[in-house]
C-alpha cells in the first residue's frame, strides 16, 4: 500500500520549500528573539497583496517579489517600534500591526481576491525556458531556499548577528556589553517579516491569486514547521537549524497531503495544522523527561556550582 | 575614576510600594582603587552598581566615568567603560551560545556590531590563551555553549569576560555567592589577580565581610540607601569582624542582626 502517491509527494516538497521560507521567518522571531510574533498573519497576506497588485500592473514578477520582502520589512518595523518605543507587550504589538494589515491588505488588493490569470510569475519565467510546471515550482523553492539559508547563516555568523542572538538569548548581558537591545528586536523583527511576506508573494504566485484571509493560521504553519525540524532534525547550529526548519516545513506538507489522500477535507485543514502543533509542542516534553531520568541515573549527585 | 555627587533613587514613587533605595551617595574613586562594599540585604548596594552601570536613569545627582558625565546616558552608551560580573551565574552569559561567541561579544564591548565577522581566527587563539589563565580546561572547549557549564566556571569565564579589554571600571555584586565555597574562593583569588595585575578600578559587593577586609584598599558600609562607614587602607588594616560590627552599630543605631552578614 503507497501513503501517498508519488506526484502528491513531490508537489507537498516543493510547497513545503515555498512555505519554508516563511517558517524561516517565523524561527528568526520565535526562537532567536525569543519574540512570539503574530504580525505574520498580516505581513504573509500583505506580501501577497503588494506582490499580486503590482504583477497585475505590469510590473516584473522578480521586481514585485522582491517588492514584498520590503514592504515586509516595513511591517516588522511598525511592530518592533510599537513593543520597543510605546512599550507595548511584544504579542499584542503583533497582533495590533496583524489586525491593522488586513484593512491595509483589503486596500491594496482593493477587493478580498485578487487572481493572477495570464500574469507573467517567477514560475511562468522558469516554464518559458522549456521546464515543466511542477518542475519549476520545485526549481523556484530550491533557489530561494538556497539563497535564503546562505545569507542567514553568514548574517548570524558577523558581529550584528552575535548581538541579534544574544538580544534574544540574555538581553541584560549583550545590553551590558554595549549593544542597543530595541534596535536589535526592530531589525530582527523586520527580517523576520520580511521573509514571512516573501514567501506571501511567492505562495501567491504560486497559487494564482492574493486573498485577504490567506495570513489565518499562518503562524501556525510557521511554528509547526519550526518545531517539527528541531525535533527530528535538531537544532545543533544555526544552519542546522534552517535546514531543519526547512525540512519540517515539507514534512508538515507531507503530513497534510497524507490526511487529504485520506478522506479529511480542505476545510479540516485548520483544525488538523493546530492538532499537529499541539503534538509537536508536546514532543520536545516527552524527550526531555526521558532525558532528565537519564541523566539523573548518571549523575552521583554532583552540585551544581562545582 | 569614578565621582558620585549625591545620586538619589526611589522605587515606585508616590505608591504604597514607594522605596528609596538611594538616599544621597557621594563617592570619589581614584584610578586603581579596589573598594569593597557591605550592607546588610536591601541596603541599596545593588541598586548603586546598577545606577552605576546605567540600568536606570538616578533620580538627581550625577555620575562621572573617567572625566566623562555618563548621568544621563542608557546602559548600553555606558557599556564601554563597564565590565560586570553579577551574582546570578547565568546574567553574565548567553547560555545558547559558544564560550567562543561570548568573549567575542565581551571583546566588542561598546563597539559599533558591523557585518564584519563575530569572530576571527586569530581571536579564536587570543582566547584560547586567555581561558589558560583560568586553569579550568576551557580553553579545549571553545565551542560548547555556556549554558552547559557548571556555574563556577560560567562564572570565572563572565569575569575573564569582564576584564579582558581592561575597562575603566569593573563591577561585582556579591559574584562569588551563588558558588560553593570551594569555588567561591578560587573565584574570588582571581578577581582578586587579576584586578592587581591590570591595576583595574573595582567596586565588589559581597556579605563575608572577612573578605570585604581582606581586599581592596578601600571599604564602603552601606545601610538603608545611604554610605555609613567609610575606610581607608590604613584605617582597615587592623581591623576584625568584630571592630566593623560594632562600628555599624554605632553608626547606623541599629544592631547588626541579620545572619548573612554575620556569616563570614
Ligand atoms: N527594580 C526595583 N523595583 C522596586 N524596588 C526595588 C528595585 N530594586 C531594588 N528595590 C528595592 O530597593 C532596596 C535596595 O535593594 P538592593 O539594592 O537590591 O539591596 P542590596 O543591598 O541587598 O543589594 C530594597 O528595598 C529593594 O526591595
Ligand atoms: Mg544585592
Amino acid at each position: 500500500m503507497e501513503l501517498i502517491s508519488l506526484g502528491t509527494f513531490l508537489n507537498a516538497v516543493s510547497q513545503g520549500l515555498l512555505w519554508s521560507i516563511l517558517a524561516m521567518g517565523v524561527y528568526i522571531t520565535y526562537r532567536i528573539l525569543d519574540f512570539a510574533d503574530l504580525t505574520t498573519e498580516g505581513s504573509f497576506p500583505l506580501g501577497a497583496a503588494v506582490d499580486a497588485m503590482l504583477i497585475i500592473n505590469g510590473t516584473n514578477p522578480f521586481v514585485a517579489t522582491f517588492a514584498s520582502f520590503i514592504i515586509g520589512l516595513v511591517a516588522g518595523l511598525v511592530t518592533g517600534l510599537l513593543n520597543t518605543k510605546l512599550k507595548i507587550p511584544g504579542l499584542l504589538s503583533g497582533i495590533l500591526v496583524m489586525t491593522g494589515l488586513y484593512s491595509v491588505n483589503l486596500r491594496i488588493m482593493g477587493k478580498a481576491n485578487l487572481p493572477l490569470l495570464k500574469q507573467p510569475t517567477i514560475i511562468t519565467t522558469v516554464t518559458d525556458m522549456g521546464i515543466s510546471n511542477s518542475n519549476a515550482i520545485m526549481l523556484v523553492g530550491i533557489v530561494s531556499v538556497v539563497i535564503i539559508i546562505l545569507l542567514l547563516v553568514l548574517l548570524f555568523a558577523t558581529e550584528f548577528g552575535f548581538a541579534l542572538r544574544a538580544t534574544g538569548n540574555n538581553p541584560k548581558m549583550i545590553s551590558a556589553l554595549g549593544v542597543n537591545t530595541d534596535i536589535m528586536i526592530i531589525i530582527g523583527l523586520m527580517i523576520s517579516n520580511g521573509l514571512i511576506s516573501l514567501s506571501g508573494g511567492i505562495i501567491a504566485q504560486y497559487n494564482g491569486y492574493a486573498d485577504a484571509g490567506m495570513g489565518t493560521g499562518t503562524i501556525v504553519i510557521g511554528l509547526a514547521s519550526v518545531i517539527i525540524g528541531e525535533v527530528i532534525f535538531g537544532k545543533t547550529s544555526i544552519f542546522r537549524s534552517l535546514i531543519s526548519v526547512v525540512l519540517g516545513s515539507i514534512l508538515y506538507r507531507i503530513i497534510i497531503a497524507f490526511v487529504l489522500e485520506n478522506g479529511l477535507q480542505p476545510t479540516d485543514l485548520k483544525l488538523i495544522s493546530s492538532i499537529v502543533l499541539a503534538i509537536c509542542l508536546f514532543l520536545p516534553v516527552v524527550k526531555e523527561k526521558m532525558f532528565a531520568k537519564k541523566s539523573i541515573k548518571n549523575m552521583n549527585g554532583g552540585a551544581n556550582n562545582a | 575614576m569614578l565621582k558620585l555627587t549625591n545620586i538619589t533613587k526611589t522605587f515606585e514613587p508616590g505608591t504604597l510600594n514607594e522605596k528609596k533605595a538611594l538616599k544621597g551617595i557621594s563617592l570619589d574613586m581614584k584610578e586603581s582603587d579596589f573598594i569593597t562594599i557591605i550592607g546588610g540585604n536591601g541596603a541599596g548596594k545593588s541598586t548603586l552598581l546598577n545606577a552605576i552601570a546605567g540600568m536606570f536613569i538616578t533620580d538627581s545627582g550625577k555620575i562621572e566615568i573617567d572625566g566623562n558625565d555618563v548621568t544621563n546616558l542608557p546602559e548600553h552608551k555606558r557599556a564601554k567603560y563597564i565590565g560586570r560580573v553579577f551574582q546570578d551565574t547565568r546574567m553574565g552569559t548567553a547560555s545558547g551560545m559558544t564560550i567562543e561567541e561570548n568573549m567575542a561579544m565581551a571583546y566588542r564591548r561598546g563597539k559599533h556590531r558591523t557585518l564584519r565577522k563575530g569572530i576571527t581566527k586569530a581571536e579564536r587563539d587570543f582566547y584560547r590563551e586567555h581561558l589558560k589563565m583560568l586553569d579550568l580546561g576551557l580553553e579545549d572547549r571553545l565551542t560548547t555553549k555556556t549554558g552547559l557549564l557548571s556555574g563556577g566556571q560560567r562564572q570565572a569565564l563572565t569575569l575573564l569576560m569582564a576584564t579582558m579589554t581592561k575597562p575603566k571600571l569593573l563591577l561585582l555584586d556579591e559574584h562569588t555567592a551563588a558558588l560553593d565555597p570551594k569555588t567561591a574562593k578560587k573565584v574570588l583569588e582571581l578577581t582578586k589577580k587579576i584586578i592587581a595585575e591590570d591595576k583595574l578600578t573595582a567596586l565588589m559587593i559581597t556579605h563575608n565581610m572577612r573578605d570585604a577586609l581582606k581586599h581592596g584598599n578601600r571599604l564602603v558600609m552601606l545601610d538603608k540607601g545611604k554610605i555609613i562607614i567609610d575606610l581607608s587602607e590604613e584605617q582597615k588594616k587592623n581591623l576584625q569582624v568584630s571592630d566593623l560590627l560594632s562600628m555599624f552599630e554605632k553608626a547606623s543605631g541599629d544592631s547588626m542582626t541579620n545572619d548573612r552578614m554575620l556569616l563570614g
